[in-house]
């Protein structure tokens, strides 16, 4: 049965991949344009007169955060839209009869929200090569809060997308949830700047975890310990797979 | 002996407390064609939803060629191939895509299911269309395109929940003749169908469902010998006056056409010489309905 599931994983992280390549103009280019105004606006226009942030400048500081703010929408959007889509046009049921079990649904469904996140992660890069030079702290950092960063969201989009009845239920998370926590996280500003009631809400906020660990592997700066951001980023993704898997075990939404 | 299908006292009482089945017992040889039958709203798609995976069971067994669904869900599923009532592809695939996407739910390799889905979508006349989006397909294209992703993994036991459902007649007659050969070849297959004909023409044995309760459960030679009248039209030449057949219920339904009631033992001679006596012509005569279709009615009739 391993090579049977194995092969039904690669079936749908490929059908999830051709999903978000399809429709490139919806997926792709929206974060690029989202983060060269960014990269212009905040980071060359504005950036110029707020000087340097934690001995960087500031479109220095902001390009891991920018980054980070690309991956968690890409993931959390991927998933999300694309479970309910196949849930609202019933094509879930091809999974549903087949005999694929809830962890390989799960991760194939996660796989193409990581490969969303990679691709927008790469070209939102590439943007800021046009503003800053590439520089990396810790690879091996860079790639875990990536990975866990993009894993992470892409199971909420999941829970997102096994909860929505319409695609008004798929919008309004991202909009009035994950949009005001991103911006709160520490994209633009580091959290030590905030005053210290605020500084200990953030401490409820897990973006700034994800944040904090991907700006140390770029540049080295870090607003909260750096083990503690990756255990946070864990038991995060640990206590969303278990909701999930039990959700979808149980049919929550897609068996009557 | 192992079943295809063996259902024990299955069960479903839906959220909203709406009692879907209330215990049915069912047994599919292997190699049958078995029709199952019902009203709507009866649980025919209950049934099939459980076997399925689609509808959680409230309570009772089924068992696929041996395999518990319960304990051996997976070996399970790997036997059925479901055509579903509803279109449920993504109609932004193209034909190939999806049938090669769901071959590989069933473990089957990226090369064997390109290989196996050129045998099956020209089989349904599709290979043409595999590079086509799913949207674009006209209806009957889309049904059988839902059979071709059915069979890609080559399944023992082949559930078609109303396959037919707005297809053209010919198209019709041609999935009866492919259903007819898959089923020779040895695929079990279980149909729902509003087609009574359909049902007729080919399945062996045949399951009633009413009120979620299997009412007949027969060959379909033994539920049609239950028939004792059969309904005939006899289109006369008008002539103004009411034929009166003796020992026949009949009823002139117009000027031209008369229905007669003719049971199993009385034969049809007898009508066709007092009609000649009382010099009325007949031009032609038809079945009212067909033969299944008069006793589905009765006997779902008398259990309403």
């Amino acid at each position: 049965m391993f090579k049977l599931y194995l092969t039904a994983l690669k079936g749908l992280s490929v059908k999830e991949t051709n999903r978000y390549l399809r429709i490139w103009i919806q997926t792709l280019v929206p974060p690029v344009i989202t983060t060269s105004l960014y990269f212009i606006i905040f980071g060359n226009l504005i950036g110029k007169r707020i000087g340097e942030m934690d001995g960087f400048s500031y479109m220095e500081f902001i390009v891991p955060g920018l980054i980070m703010m690309s991956v968690i929408t890409s993931s959390y959007s991927n998933v999300s839209s694309s479970f309910f889509s196949q849930k609202f046009q019933k094509n879930i049921e091809e999974l549903l009869v087949a005999p694929v079990p809830t962890h390989i649904i799960i991760w194939g469904f996660v796989i193409g929200g990581i490969g969303r996140s990679v691709l927008v992660g790469i070209l939102v890069t590439i943007i800021s090569l046009f503003f800053v030079p590439l520089q990396v702290h810790s690879w091996s950092m860079v790639i875990l809060t990536f990975l866990m960063t993009a894993i992470l969201f892409s199971l909420a989009g999941l829970l997102n997308g096994i909860f929505a009845k319409s695609f008004d239920d798929v919008s309004i998370v991202p909009t009035f949830i994950l949009q005001p926590l991103t911006y709160l996280g520490g994209v633009f500003f580091a959290i030590s700047m905030l005053p210290p009631f605020w500084q200990v809400i953030s401490q409820f906020n897990p973006i700034v975890y994800m944040i904090s660990g991907f700006r140390f592997g770029i540049l080295g700066v870090i607003d909260v310990p750096i083990l503690f951001s990756i255990l946070i980023s864990i038991t995060f993704i640990v206590v969303l797979y278990v909701i999930n898997w039990y959700l979808i075990e149980k049919g929550r939404g897609l068996r009557s | 002996m192992t079943y295809a299908l063996e259902i024990k006292d299955l069960k479903k009482v839906y959220a909203g407390g709406v009692e879907a089945l209330r215990g049915i017992d069912l047994k599919v040889e292997e190699g049958d064609f078995y029709a199952l039958l019902g009203p709507n709203g009866a649980g025919k798609s209950t049934t099939i939803g459980i076997v399925t995976s689609l509808v959680n069971k409230t309570s009772g067994k089924v068992n696929v060629f041996g395999y518990d669904m319960d304990t051996q869900l997976m070996q399970a599923k790997l036997q059925i191939g479901l055509v579903p009532q509803e279109f449920n592809f993504s109609p932004f695939e193209t034909v190939q895509q999806i049938v090669v996407n769901q071959a590989g739910y069933y473990g089957v390799s990226r090369k064997e299911a390109l290989k196996r889905s050129e045998k099956y979508l020209k089989q349904s006349d599709l290979w043409e269309k595999r590079n086509v989006q799913a949207q674009m397909l006209s209806g009957g294209m889309k049904r059988r395109l839902m059979i071709s992703r059915a069979l890609m993994h080559e399944p023992r036991l082949l559930i078609l929940d109303e396959p037919t459902a707005g297809v053209d007649i010919e198209l019709r007659r041609e999935m009866w003749t492919f259903l007819k050969e898959l089923n020779e070849n040895g695929t079990t297959i279980i149909l729902t169908t509003h087609y009574l004909e359909e049902a007729e023409m080919l399945c062996r044995n045949i399951g009633i469902i009413q009120k979620g309760q299997l009412i007949e459960d027969t060959s379909m030679k033994s539920l049609l010998a239950k028939l004792q009248y059969e309904t005939i039209i006899l289109d006369i030449e008008p002539s103004g006056r009411t034929p009166v057949i003796k020992g026949y219920t009949s009823e002139l339904m117009d000027d031209g056409s008369l229905s007669v009631e003719v049971a199993r033992d009385q034969g049809i001679n007898e009508v066709f010489n007092q009609l000649t006596e009382q010099g009325i012509k007949v031009l032609s005569m038809r079945n009212k309905s067909n033969r299944l279709e008069e006793l589905f009615l009765k006997l779902t009739e008398e259990t309403a």
